[in-house]
């Protein structure tokens, strides 16, 4: 178990480098003069070419890289072009953010659809296609159309939730509430909608197998049955579909917050690119990479719980 | 290697078979309703957009001061947006805009991918290894946030974005086409192609592609709604063209001008969610298809096994007093009764109102004590018999009539709850196939410590003490780490031990068993009947053993009832029964087994 995950974890780093290295080349030969974009077209030659000796972008490109990369493994990822402020102080604040709508929209997605998904498969009949309907639906509508539509009918209409901003759980509860729900509803239909398919088809599948019937002839009660056994069977195809959209997930939150004018990672994602604040963009890269490795991870050492074959020794 | 496959006469043969099993899947396709309602509203967008200048007379991006936010009328039929533009207008020739670029990415993804595909799964080697790496890389990006870094570098144009998004959508073609490839490159007919000196290309199009030429499609459908999809996002967020009407543009300005007036967003956002859900619906379709064309359906071989039992049981059904009943060899007094199954009937009743029976006026006396076993072919109902003694009948499984008498109570009648308390506790059941009956995801131990807490009510130590002990007793040599296994580190007969000792564990007074042994290799076969035999000695149990194997019968059991179609054809003591068989299907069991000139000798002919 420790040596695969520290094989992953080499593994993930390698991929991370991988990334990391392309984009800083990529993004520094696109970037042009930065002096210029910096300081905008009014200043003089000597401030700019001034500006861009400050940032030492006058060195070779590979010297740059590889001082960055020194800097980068002791975490100091450098300051933002724009604002000054320190990436890593930047990032760090707006990752909780996010990573509070997206674990809180995993979070809601799994228990929903796994209800769901054990309705639809127990169930059947008009249950089952009202639930297929619902993953059709959630299937084809991208979710900040549904974060539109949420914010015109509850936010707009009933006044329930805010329609814009963010509150910090510790500053006020009912704040919290007020701000999160909308954005984590739109963020999890999607998910919920394919998460509930396959757990519906999961547990179709695990009912069928002899060792239901055997367990149910040990004389367990039918909830033994479905919760304890027949759902921790069907977890391990639901949780691979979950992690596969978590990614999507990191990349839907930055429309997302976008629209709820919530200021996470998503926010500085689309303000950093578009100034072309290359230093930010960085930190970004890696802090996104960082987070897909390691649910990746989680994720895979999850499935060794849920599923004893899978499990390496 | 056969010599029609070696001639490579097969190839084309295979080929042409696949080709018209997918015209077969077109044609069936176009008899799916959900799918041709999908496939028209696609079809009428496609047209909308190709013919907007017939379905309006205003340009998409004339901006008029004067007739800002105009509400739906005469003049405009969905009225003017936030620049005074025509909805209507810009709906239809955004679609041109927005199914082009979704088009163009999905084109890029499909070529790159498949083509690669095709290659590391066809020819493999250092190809295969370099691709699947960078699969791995593009799927750990978030598209998105490349998108918007590649806007920064490239500057917001539609066209680029799009190809860079369908750069980052290849590994959904690479990895089906791939696995595809690498599964049919070692076929029999492509193998045969290939010595009959078919060229690699001719092979890949011929022989490769048409077996994924449908599931492409389906993956197709899928990309172009997320390339949809994300080309909204983007515009949406203002990072696209604002030069060209798309509908992600219209949901910017709507969302900008919500407050004002809140119907600009609905426009545009129908448009996105009747194109996305007419393309989920047609990929569905295709689906569903495609998953019936690789087997019949679940409901044609539900149907098909039904009509294979009613044909079994379609004879007119037969007193009961024509079962052969042997006379007891009546020295001692008889055991009292512990099972009485009398007049039973078990059916399937089926979508057309008819009632397929597959156990008709079944009766059958089982004494305490004894081993009782139940003959037939398999399709003669023993198996159906025994799990409506159990009350496990599979779902749609009913009894129809007759009564299930166990220490005088009728389990056909009693209420389920109570029925769960005799499953496990007073009636135990041992399965067919050792390996298919264990729950894979929990340990030995829990599994036969689960069923003890809820039936004896003892603690989990005592559990596990009782488990470690019933393991060592049904010949289990290392129960401590038989306990702490899971069902995959066991082989057939050591799961089948566990099965046993699960069955006992309970101390029933009934013990199923159903083909106990069928499963197994023949030296583990008879251990398993020795182990049965002394577990009956030791525990006094008495068991019902269900089998096709008149070798079981002769090994261990007293009592012998045959089972034909649904019905019991000659009863009595075992040894009665092989002294002097009288049933004809009896007789013919018998021939099967005993007669040792021909292996297979003509089957006698059975009138029944």
């Amino acid at each position: 178990m420790l040596t695969f995950t520290v094989r992953r974890l080499l593994y993930g780093a390698l991929l991370l480098f991988v990334i990391v290295t392309l984009a800083y080349l990529l993004l520094y030969a696109a970037a042009g003069n930065v002096g210029r974009t910096i300081l905008g077209p009014d200043a003089t030659q000597a401030t700019v070419a001034l500006k861009n000796q400050q940032l030492g972008l006058n060195s070779p490109l590979l010297t740059r890289y590889f001082s960055w990369l020194g800097h980068a493994l002791t975490g100091n990822f450098g300051n933002s072009w724009f604002t000054n402020q320190p990436v890593t102080t930047a990032i760090s604040t707006r990752l909780q953010v996010t990573l509070t709508l997206v674990l809180g929209a995993v979070i809601v997605s799994a228990v929903v659809s796994a209800a769901l998904g054990v309705w639809a498969a127990l169930r059947g009949g008009a249950v089952d296609r009202t639930v297929q309907v619902f993953s059709v639906l959630g299937f084809a509508i991208p979710g900040f159309i549904i974060a539109v539509f949420l914010v015109r009918f509850f936010a707009l209409g009933t006044h329930w939730f805010k329609p814009t901003g963010y509150v910090p759980i510790a500053t006020s509860f009912a704040g919290w509430i007020r701000t999160v729900t909308l954005p984590v509803i739109a963020l999890s239909i999607g998910l919920v909608a394919g998460v509930a398919q396959q757990v519906r088809s999961s547990v179709i599948d695990a009912l069928r197998q002899d060792w239901v019937r055997t367990l149910r002839s040990r004389g367990l009660s039918e909830r033994s049955v479905l919760f304890k056994h027949v759902l921790r069977n069907a977890g391990g195809p639901a949780l691979s579909v979950l992690a596969l959209s978590f990614v999507g997930l990191l990349g839907g939150a930055v429309i997302i917050e976008q629209i709820f004018g919530i200021p996470g990672l998503g926010q500085i994602a689309v303000l950093a690119t578009s100034q072309g604040d290359v230093p930010l963009v960085m930190g970004l890269v890696v802090a996104i990479g960082v987070i897909v490795i390691v649910v990746n991870l989680v994720v895979d050492l999850l499935q060794g719980f849920l599923n004893p074959k899978a499990r390496i020794s | 290697m056969s010599e029609a496959v070696v001639s490579g006469t097969l190839a084309p043969d295979v080929s042409s078979d696949i080709r018209a099993a997918h015209s077969h899947l077109a044609r069936r396709f176009l008899r799916n309703p959900l799918g041709i309602a999908a496939l028209s509203v696609l079809t009428l967008i496609v047209l909308a957009a190709i013919f907007a200048p017939l379905l309006t007379s205003y340009a998409p991006n004339t901006a008029s001061v004067l007739n800002v936010l105009q509400g739906p009328g005469a003049r405009h039929l969905l009225g003017t947006d936030g620049a005074g533009r025509d909805v209507w207008a810009r709906l239809l020739y955004g679609a041109r805009f927005t199914l082009a670029g979704a088009l163009l990415a999905t084109v890029v993804a499909a070529v790159l991918g498949i083509a690669s595909g095709l290659v590391a799964g066809y020819y493999g080697k250092w190809f295969e290894s370099v691709s699947s790496w960078v699969t791995t890389l593009l799927m750990a990006l978030p598209g998105i946030v490349v998108l918007l870094a590649a806007r920064a570098v490239l500057g917001p144009s539609l066209w680029n974005v799009m190809i860079i998004f369908g750069v980052l959508l290849v590994p959904a073609f690479y990895r089906l086409v791939y696995a595809a490839v690498s599964g049919v490159r070692n076929e029999l007919f492509v193998d045969a192609a290939r010595v009959s000196g078919v060229s690699d290309f001719r092979i890949i199009t011929r022989h490769i592609l048409t077996v994924v030429r449908a599931p492409i499609i389906l993956q197709a459908s899928i990309v172009f709604g997320i390339g949809i999809a994300v080309q909204v996002g983007l515009d949406f967020l203002g990072f696209g063209d604002q030069t060209i009407p798309t509908w992600g543009n219209m949901l910017n300005d709507g969302f900008t001008n919500l407050y004002r007036d809140s119907q600009l967003v609905i426009w545009p956002g129908l448009a996105i969610v009747l194109t996305g859900v007419a393309l989920t619906l047609f990929a569905n379709a295709l689906r569903d298809e495609l998953e019936h064309s690789a087997g019949p359906s679940r409901r044609l071989r539900r149907a098909a096994a039904a009509t294979a039992a009613a044909q079994a049981v379609a004879d007119p059904v037969r007193p009961a007093s024509d079962t052969i009943v042997h006379a007891e060899p009546d020295s001692s007094a008889p055991a009292p009764l512990l099972l009485h199954i009398d007049g039973l009937a078990v059916g399937y009743p089926q979508a057309d109102g008819s009632v397929t029976r597959v156990v008709d006026n079944v009766s059958l006396d089982i004494r305490r004590g004894e081993v009782h076993g139940l003959i037939g072919e398999s399709g003669s109902g023993k198996t159906q018999t025994a799990w409506s003694v159990l009350g496990l009948l599979p779902s749609g499984g009913e009894i129809l009539e007759g009564s299930i008498r166990f220490d005088g109570e009728d389990l056909s009648r009693v209420p389920s709850a109570k029925m769960r308390d005799i499953r496990g506790g007073r009636i135990a059941y041992i399965p067919q196939e050792p390996m298919s009956n264990l729950d894979p995801s929990f340990t030995i131990g829990t599994q036969l410590t689960e069923p003890m807490r809820i039936k004896l009510g003892v603690s989990k130590g005592e559990a596990k003490a009782r488990a470690l002990k019933l393991l060592g007793q049904v010949g289990i040599p290392n129960p401590e780490r038989t306990f702490a296994s899971y069902p995959h580190e066991l082989s057939g007969g050591m799961a089948q031990r566990v099965l046993i000792a699960g069955a006992v564990s309970c101390e029933p007074d009934l013990v199923i068993a159903d083909e106990p042994t069928t499963a197994l290799d023949v030296t583990i076969q008879a251990e398993i009947l020795d182990l049965l035999r002394e577990l009956q000695h030791e525990l006094g149990v008495t068991i019902l053993i269900v089998t096709h194997n008149f070798g079981v019968v002769a090994d261990l059991c007293d009592q012998v009832s045959v089972m034909q179609k649904g019905r019991i054809v000659e009863t009595g003591p075992a040894r009665s029964i092989f002294a002097g068989p009288r049933h004809p299907y009896t007789r013919s069991l018998f021939d099967a087994i005993l007669d040792e000139s021909p292996a297979r000798g003509p089957y006698a002919e059975v009138r029944s």
